[in-house]
C-alpha cells in the first residue's frame, strides 16, 4: 500500500488525538464516588423557597442592624477594604429608603421613614437575572429550596451577574481578600475567597446544612432578645402555609424592591 | 560545516533548555516526597481508629477526583453526608473534615504536590490550620 | 503564503518592531494586572465592566463589518468590491482576535476560561457570544485564506467556499445582534433595556468598520502597489454616510423616549453622560467630542462633492470612527452602570496599566491586520499587475 507523507500524517495525527482523547474523556467520566454514597445532613433545614422578612418598626439604628451584618460578615470570612471604597465588598449592609426603593421617591415622606435603615442583602430571587446570565452556572438557583448560590470554584470572575442584578447585591474581588480580613475574627470553618471571583449572600447555605438559621437572623434575635421584643429578621419557607413568614405576609402590608422587574424577590420588608 | 559556530551555539542553548526542568530543580525534584501523619490530632485517636476517609491505596489515587466530587454534591447539590466503603459516614469538606486530622499542610499535603511540581489552588480560598511545631 | 510576512522593506519592519514593542509593554501591564487582581484597574463595585468590555463592544462591530464588502459582492456580483472583500475579511480576522483577547484580560480567572465550553449554558447570551465569534474567526480564515490561495494559484476558487461564505454574510450581524443581547435583556439597567438596541449596534458597526476600512485602503493604494479601486473606495464612503446617519437618528429616538416620557430611570444615565449628574460629569467632555465628530462626520459625508474628495473623505472617516469608538468602545458600558441601582453614583477612568493592556491589545491586532494585508498584498501584487486592471479570475 502506498501513501504519500501527508497523508501518513494526517492519520497520524488524527488516530492520536482520538486515542488520547478517548481515553481521557472515558477516565473522566467515571466517577471515583458513587451517587449512592452521598447523602443530605437529616439535621438540615429545608424549605422549597426560603424567605426572609424585614420588620422596620425593630430596626432603629446601628446597634439594632450592626450585629446581623457584624455576624454575617464574620462567619463568612468577608474582608473589610480599607484601601479603596470601590473595591468594598458586603454582604448585607444599610441603606435609607430612596436608595432602597429607587422610583419610589417623594418628598413629602415622613422623616421618619427617609431615614429608616433598610437592610439589604441578596434577594435571592424567585426569577433571578443574575442566574440567567451567568455563562457557566456559576451562580445557581437550588432546585431544593430556591437559594441562589455561588459556586466559587467555576466563576471565572466575568462579572455578567453583577451587570444583571437590578438589586446591586454582588460584589467582586478586585485583588486578594485575605490581608483584609481580621486574623482575630476569622472563621476558621468557612473558607475565603481568592481574587477574580464574584460574592454575595447565599442564605448561609451552610448552616442551613446543620440545622441553623442564617447567622443575620440569629443575631437579630439575640438583639430582640436584649431588648426584649420580638426579632426584625424573619426567615422561613414561603410555600408553607403554616410558616411565620407566610403569618406575617396574611397580616402585614409589605413591599419587596423592584418588584416590577419580574424578578420574584423574597425579601419583604414590613415599614 | 557550514554556519559551524552557529549551529554548534544554538545545539547548546537547546540543549540546556531542554534539560532546564532537571538541572534548575535541584534537590527538591529527586528526595522522594515523605507525608507525615502524625499530627496531634491523629495521635490522639487510639490506633484501631487512625483510618481517613477511604484507604491509603485509594486516597493516594484518587483524592483529586474525590475532592472534586465532594466540592460539586456540597456546593451543587446541596449534600453534604458522604459514606466511605465501609459504611462510616463523614461530612464532606475539605477544611473541616480532611484538615481536622490532617492539620499539618506543609508536612502532608505540600511534601507530593512540590515534588510533582503541581499547585492546586485549594488553600487560596480554603483556609489550611494553622501549622503546630511538633 | 505566511513566508510573503516575513519579506519586507524598511518602513514595514519599524513598523512590526514598535507593534512588538507595544505589545511588550502591554505584556508586563496584563502580568501586572494577572499577579494583583483586576482592583489594578478603574473598575468598582458599581462599575464592573469597563473600558476593556468597551472595546470588545466596539470591536464586535468592527468584525461584522466585513460584510458590508463581501455581500455586495458575493451576493450581488457588485464587482468593484472585487479588490475590497480579502482587505475586509482580514479586517474581521484581526478584530475578532481582538475581541477575544479583551475578554480574557477583562476575566477574574482566566485559567478556567474553558469552563464556558465545559459547563455549556445555552440561557446565558455569553455562551452564544463564544459560540459565534469563535465561528465567526473560523469562517473568516476559512474563506480568507481558500479564496486568496486560489487567487495566487490563478485559478478561480473551489465550489465549497461559496456556501460558506453565503454563511459568513448571514452569521455577520449576528455576532453583533448577540452582543447587544448581552446589554438589551438586562432588567436592571434602563440605559441599555432598549429595543433598538441590536440595530443601534448593527448600525454603528456599519458606519465604524467601513470608515476603518476605507482608510486602510487608502494607507495600501499609498505604501503598496495594490490599489483596492478609487470606486470602491466611494461606495463605501456611501456605506458610512448612510449608516452614520441612520446611527445618529437611531440615538435620536433613544434620547426621544427617555425624555419625552420624562421616567427618571431612562433619563439618569443621559444627564450622566451629557450634562453631569449631582456635580458628577467627569465623561460630559468625553461624550460631547463624540457627538462633535460625528456631525462634522456627518458634515463632512453628505455632500457628494466633499466626500469625493479623497482627502476630506478621509478626515470624515477619522472622525467617524473615534466618534463611534467612544460613544461605543466607552459611553454605552459606563452609562449603564451610572447611577447604580440604588441611584448612587461611582464614576469610572482607566487606570495606566488598564490603558498599556488595551493599547497592547490593539497592537496585537494590527500586528495581525499587518501581517495578514502583507500576505493579501503581496499575492495581488503579483497577480494584478495593472493598477486598474480588470485581471480577475471568475
Amino acid at each position: 500500500m502506498s501513501m504519500n507523507r501527508r497523508e501518513f500524517i494526517k492519520i497520524a495525527g488524527l488516530s492520536s488525538i482520538l486515542g488520547i482523547g478517548g481515553v481521557a474523556g472515558v477516565s473522566a467520566l467515571k466517577n471515583s464516588v458513587e451517587a449512592s454514597q452521598t447523602s443530605k445532613n437529616p439535621e438540615a433545614l429545608t424549605a422549597k423557597r426560603w424567605a426572609m422578612v424585614v420588620d422596620m418598626s425593630k430596626f432603629a439604628s446601628e446597634e439594632d442592624f450592626q450585629p446581623c451584618i457584624d455576624a454575617c460578615h464574620r462567619a463568612h470570612n468577608v474582608p473589610h477594604i480599607t484601601d479603596n471604597p470601590k473595591h468594598e465588598i458586603k454582604w448585607i449592609w444599610p441603606e435609607t429608603y430612596e436608595h432602597a426603593f429607587p422610583g419610589n421617591e417623594d418628598e413629602y415622606r415622613a422623616e421618619k421613614y427617609q431615614h429608616m435603615p433598610f437592610l439589604m442583602l441578596c434577594n435571592h430571587c424567585e426569577n433571578p437575572p443574575c442566574v440567567r446570565v451567568c455563562p457557566t452556572q456559576a451562580t445557581f438557583k437550588r432546585k431544593s429550596d430556591g437559594i441562589v448560590m455561588m459556586d466559587m470554584h467555576r466563576c471565572i470572575g466575568c462579572r455578567f451577574c453583577m451587570a444583571g442584578c437590578p438589586y446591586g447585591a454582588r460584589s467582586f474581588n478586585y485583588k486578594n481578600p485575605r490581608p483584609f480580613i481580621d486574623e482575630s475574627k476569622k472563621n476558621p470553618e468557612f473558607p475565603t475567597r481568592m481574587k477574580g471571583v464574584v460574592e454575595k449572600c447565599t442564605l448561609c447555605y451552610e448552616r442551613l446544612a446543620k440545622g441553623l438559621e442564617p447567622a443575620c437572623v440569629e443575631a437579630a434575635k439575640e438583639v430582640a432578645a436584649k431588648k426584649g421584643t420580638t426579632p426584625g429578621l424573619i426567615f422561613g419557607d414561603l410555600e408553607d402555609p403554616n410558616s411565620e413568614v407566610r403569618k406575617i405576609l396574611s397580616e402585614r402590608f409589605t413591599i419587596r424592591r423592584k418588584p416590577e422587574l419580574g424578578t420574584g424577590p423574597s425579601v419583604y420588608y414590613i415599614i | 560545516m557550514y554556519n559551524g559556530g552557529k549551529i554548534l551555539l544554538g545545539l547548546i542553548i537547546f540543549i540546556a533548555l531542554v534539560t532546564a526542568p532537571f538541572w534548575l530543580s535541584g534537590k527538591q525534584a529527586t528526595a522522594k516526597p515523605d507525608p507525615k501523619v502524625d499530627t496531634p490530632e491523629i495521635l490522639k485517636l487510639p490506633e484501631n481508629e487512625r483510618q481517613c476517609v477511604e484507604s491509603k491505596a485509594y486516597m493516594k489515587k484518587e483524592h483529586m477526583k474525590m475532592l472534586n466530587e465532594w466540592r460539586d454534591w456540597v456546593v451543587r447539590d446541596g449534600l453534604t453526608v458522604y459514606t466511605n466503603s465501609t459504611g462510616k459516614q463523614y461530612t464532606m469538606s475539605l477544611q473541616n473534615t480532611c484538615m481536622k486530622c490532617h492539620s499539618n499542610k506543609k508536612k502532608f499535603c505540600d511534601e507530593c504536590h512540590n515534588y510533582a511540581a503541581v499547585s492546586p489552588y485549594c488553600w487560596d480560598c480554603h483556609i489550611a490550620p494553622k501549622e503546630k511545631e511538633l | 503564503m505566511l513566508e510573503k510576512a516575513i519579506y519586507g522593506g524598511r518602513r514595514y519592519w519599524v513598523w512590526v518592531c514598535f507593534l512588538l514593542s507595544l505589545i511588550g509593554i502591554g505584556f508586563l501591564a496584563y502580568l501586572y494586572q494577572f499577579q494583583n487582581g483586576l482592583g489594578v484597574t478603574g473598575m468598582s463595585r458599581d462599575v464592573s465592566w469597563g473600558l476593556y468590555i468597551g472595546q470588545f463592544t466596539f470591536l464586535v462591530g468592527v468584525a461584522a463589518s466585513g460584510v458590508m464588502v463581501v455581500l455586495p459582492y458575493y451576493l450581488h456580483n457588485y464587482k468593484k468590491f472585487a479588490r475590497l472583500t480579502i482587505l475586509g475579511e482580514f479586517l474581521a480576522i484581526a478584530a475578532v482576535i481582538m475581541c477575544m483577547l479583551f475578554i480574557f484580560v477583562d476575566l477574574g480567572q482566566p485559567l478556567r476560561v474553558l469552563n464556558v465550553i465545559l459547563h455549556p449554558t445555552p440561557n446565558s447570551v455569553m455562551f452564544y457570544d463564544m459560540l459565534v465569534l469563535s465561528g465567526y474567526l473560523f469562517l473568516n480564515v476559512l474563506i480568507g485564506w481558500t479564496v486568496l490561495g486560489a487567487e495566487r494559484k490563478e485559478v478561480p476558487p473551489p465550489k465549497w467556499v461559496k456556501p460558506f461564505i453565503i454563511l459568513s454574510i448571514a452569521w455577520a450581524p449576528s455576532i453583533h445582534t448577540v452582543t447587544a443581547f448581552l446589554y438589551a435583556g438586562i432588567p436592571g439597567r434602563h440605559f441599555w433595556l432598549s429595543a433598538i438596541m441590536a440595530a443601534r449596534f448593527l448600525a454603528s458597526a456599519f458606519a465604524g468598520g467601513p470608515s476603518l476600512l476605507i482608510i486602510l485602503a487608502m494607507i495600501v493604494r499609498k505604501y503598496t502597489k495594490f490599489d483596492p479601486g478609487k470606486e470602491a473606495i466611494q461606495t463605501l464612503g456611501k456605506i458610512v454616510t448612510y449608516c452614520m446617519l441612520i446611527n445618529v437618528f437611531f440615538l435620536g429616538l433613544e434620547f426621544f423616549t427617555a425624555f419625552y416620557s420624562q421616567i427618571p430611570g431612562h433619563m439618569h444615565s443621559f444627564v450622566y453622560l451629557y450634562t453631569g449628574l449631582h456635580g458628577h460629569s467627569q465623561l460630559v467632555p468625553v461624550m460631547w467630542l463624540s457627538s462633535i465628530l460625528a456631525v462634522i462626520a456627518i458634515a463632512l459625508l453628505v455632500f457628494p462633492q466633499i466626500r469625493k474628495n479623497e482627502s476630506l473623505l478621509a478626515v470624515a472617516c477619522v472622525a467617524t470612527f473615534f466618534s463611534l469608538w467612544i460613544d461605543k468602545g466607552f459611553g454605552l458600558v459606563i452609562g449603564g452602570f451610572v447611577p447604580n441601582p440604588f441611584e448612587k453614583i461611582t464614576e469610572y477612568w482607566p487606570t495606566l496599566p488598564e490603558a498599556l493592556i488595551t493599547l497592547a491589545v490593539w497592537s496585537i491586532g494590527f500586528l495581525v491586520l499587518t501581517i495578514l494585508y502583507k500576505i493579501a498584498i503581496s499575492v495581488k501584487e503579483d497577480v494584478v499587475f495593472d493598477k486598474y486592471g480588470e485581471r480577475q479570475i471568475k
